[in-house]
């Protein structure tokens, strides 16, 4: 990092010294800085996506050659009743981990700008995003075993009935939006905490003499001036959380029968273990194009590429 | 000489991966071979085993990799698609036809032909049953196994259930028969009623008379094959290589569902439960009387601190007789190994009565050689462990063999959560009828 800032800075530099030097040398050096993540988007983004999508069009097992089947994948996706059900278990899973991670990040947030100004404090909401995805779920897949789980020790000493968290239809997926909630409220705080930091301190001043109240405050300033912040940490998690696949895959493993088997997990299972290169593909593509759609309306409808400070 | 060979090996090894089929003599048999499991329990006796064949053989080291059951066969798949799959591996029934119809096994015929490798050396019916359709053979046989009743000794002392009583247990899948009557009196509640009491109550169980691993997906091996066994049952038309299951058939969907439902009544643990820890240790930790599960187990359930535990065989079925599933274990060659004269000598080694001594004297599993098997059952004996439930299986032939099929992965995406549903309560047995159709679709093609 420190080695690419340094010329780039004195780079920036020298327009100022020497304008008329503009152009070509110019360019020759934005493609040595550019070449780099260029090679590496078409390397690891571009030519695996366009060969998938290629694939998605095939019958490929990984051994032997894929065999052009034109839209048949697509046609069986759209009769296949596992794949509906990925798309609702999924959709059930965002709508819970975002709304949840959402309302406790921007808590979490304000709580570090107003009250929790030590550095030690902020780290530590930090911690769980710092272990790894895997130890996170087996550790919540430990505590919350319905025979030997301390959660369910607890539960029983209140006088509750045990709950098969990761067992029950009904709770295998909202125990793995929790976990996933906990594991990244801390990150999606800070983010909205910088954001809240950018809001001009002036602001509230002239809020407070017209004497708007803490609740008047949050709503008419906050709120609004951290939008384009608000709007890019959901795009960011919205993407993220549809593509959930470690914790169901160490914990569920997509069970009971379906009620967690979300459309990452089946993508995996019908390539891996299935073999089933070019029906995988497609479904891919699908999900790469719902997360395109998915992140337009965001934009669209949430403005996030303007501010009302502009 | 020694360049031009390792060039002639090089390239032998590269038209093989590509043409990724067997045959090719190599040149030479010197370096590493890379051999995968995946049960730590045998893992110490084949490191013995590795340990004596490089002694042997000192140009060849045997490097062991180990893996859970859950990740070996993904990893393996992915490593042959890599280009970075073991030269040799232990292989299951259930997996190694869709190896052979992708041409990742080496066939061993030639090494049988050539090495005169006595199949007859074999428990009788283990070493056919590595043979593929194409009539070649992809592995050789290493160890067998059955199924038995684990129990746990002062339990059923406690209810008053004897060991003879429970190696005489006999099921029908109408009431259970006294296998069902010993599996309600071992469940006892909160309040230390008896599954069956007056005032039993099933929702608030302390020990469990059945314990549950799973539903069994679509063999059932340890779960409930040793029942639909009993009653005529098969899973496909014929075996191996059947190409028709039979899940739709009323004798099997009957037995699943008494099986179920001790969920309902009680006594066995409900399905949304067994999710985390497993079944043997939640028998270890006293929440279950009876579990049912393979030989290879025994190790695993003679070591809870506390626990006594008793091997009773299966129940008599409708038939009058008992029934187990019979599965045996291989090792084979990847077809993409560089040194197929050095994996083929391992394998060898491995079906050899040397290394089957050997992994017989650590009393872990049963060998696949008659004389080794024996020796086995009696390094059980001098463990404290009385093994007869799991030959006696053998002796009187009262088992089946493991169901092979092609599409093992497919069936599996298909009856995994089919079974589950009927087992949780979520769909009747006669659900199973669509995911049958579901799965002979799968050989119209």
């Amino acid at each position: 990092m420190a080695t690419t800032e340094i010329p780039a800075r004195s780079q920036a530099a020298a327009p100022a010294r020497a304008p008329r030097k503009r152009g070509k040398s110019d360019l020759a050096t934005a493609l040595v800085f550019i070449t780099p993540a260029v090679v590496g988007f078409i390397v690891f983004y571009l030519v695996p996506t366009i060969r998938g999508l290629y694939l998605s069009f095939t019958n490929y097992n990984l051994f032997g050659s894929p065999v052009w089947i034109g839209l048949t994948n697509y046609i069986k996706i759209v009769q296949d009743k596992l794949f509906w059900n990925a798309m609702a278990v999924t959709g059930e899973y965002v709508v819970l981990n975002i709304a949840f991670q959402t309302v406790f990040a921007l808590g979490l947030a304000l709580l570090m700008y107003h009250v929790a100004k030590s550095t030690i404090v902020r780290g530590v909401l930090l911690l769980p995003y710092l272990v790894a995805n895997v130890i996170v779920a087996l550790l919540w897949f430990w505590m919350l075993d319905y025979q030997i789980g301390i959660v369910n020790q607890v539960i029983e000493w209140l006088g509750l009935p045990r709950v098969a968290f990761f067992g029950s239809g009904t709770w295998a997926i909202p125990t793995i939006a929790f976990i996933n909630v906990w594991r990244h409220m801390g990150y999606t705080a800070l983010l909205l905490f910088a954001g809240l930091q950018a809001i001009p301190r002036n602001v509230y001043e002239v809020a407070a003499l017209d004497g708007a109240g803490a609740w008047k405050t949050f709503w008419k300033i906050t709120m609004p001036l951290l939008r384009p912040v608000m709007v890019l940490v959901l795009v960011v998690t919205v993407i993220g959380s549809f593509q959930i696949f470690d914790t169901v895959a160490v914990t569920t493993n997509g069970g009971p029968v379906n009620a967690s088997r979300v459309i990452q997990l089946y993508i995996y299972q019908k390539a891996f273990t299935e073999q089933d290169f070019g029906y995988a593909s497609a479904l891919s593509v699908i999900l790469f194009a719902i997360l395109g759609v998915v992140a337009f309306l965001q934009m669209k409808f949430l403005r996030g590429n303007e501010s009302e400070l502009g | 000489m020694k360049k031009p060979l390792a060039t002639a090996a090089a390239l032998a090894a590269v038209a093989l991966s590509l043409s990724a089929c067997g045959g090719g003599t190599p040149a030479s048999s010197a370096g590493e071979i890379n051999y995968w499991l995946w049960d730590a329990n045998q893992l110490p006796a084949y490191q013995q085993c590795a340990t004596d064949f490089h002694a042997a053989n000192p140009e060849l080291t045997v490097k062991i990799t180990q893996r859970g059951w859950d990740d070996y066969w993904s990893t393996l798949t992915n490593s042959f698609v890599a280009g970075t799959a073991p030269d040799v591996f232990t292989d299951h029934l259930s997996k190694f036809p869709d190896f052979v119809a992708r041409h990742q096994l080496l066939p061993l015929d030639d090494a049988v032909k050539n090495d005169k490798i006595d199949t007859k050396q074999f428990i009788p019916g283990l070493a056919d049953l590595w043979v593929g359709q194409d009539g070649k053979r992809y592995g050789l046989p290493k160890d067998w196994d059955t199924v038995g009743l684990f129990y746990n000794k002062s339990m059923t002392k406690a209810a008053g259930l004897s060991d003879a009583h429970m190696a005489q247990l006999s099921w029908n899948p109408d009431d259970g028969g006294t296998y069902e009557k010993a599996i309600a009196h071992l469940t006892v509640d909160k309040n230390g009623k008896r599954g069956d009491e007056a005032g039993f109550d099933k929702t608030k169980v302390a020990v469990y008379g059945l314990g549950l691993a799973g539903s069994g997906s679509g063999q059932g091996q340890t779960e409930w094959s040793f029942l639909t066994g009993t009653t005529g049952w098969t899973h496909t038309d014929k075996n191996p290589w059947g190409s028709k299951y039979n899940y739709d058939d009323p004798k099997f969907q009957k037995t699943i569902a008494w099986w179920a439902s001790l969920a309902d009544k009680g006594y066995m643990p409900r399905l949304e439960t067994t999710v985390g820890a497993s079944v043997a240790d939640t028998f270890g930790a006293g929440k279950a009387a009876i579990n049912t599960n393979g030989d290879w187990m025994i190790g695993q359930y003679s070591g809870y601190k506390g626990v006594q535990v008793g091997i009773a065989p299966t129940p008599t079925g409708v038939d009058g007789k008992r029934s187990s599933m019979f599965n045996g274990l291989a090792d084979s060659i990847s077809a993409a190994t560089k040194n197929p004269a050095g994996a083929t000598k391992w394998v060898e080694y491995l079906a050899s009565p040397q290394c089957q001594d050997v992994v017989a004297g650590k009393a872990v599993v049963f060998p696949a050689i008659k004389s080794s098997s024996e020796l086995a059952a009696k390094a059980f004996a001098a463990k404290g462990t009385d093994v007869s439930a799991f030959t006696q299986q053998v002796k009187d032939g009262t088992t089946f063999l493991f169901p092979i099929t092609d599409n093992a992965a497919k069936i599996d995406a298909i009856m995994k959560p089919a079974m589950d549903a009927v087992v949780s309560g979520k769909a009747p047995a006669s659900s199973l009828t669509d995911a049958n159709s579901q799965v002979n679709a799968l050989f119209a093609k």
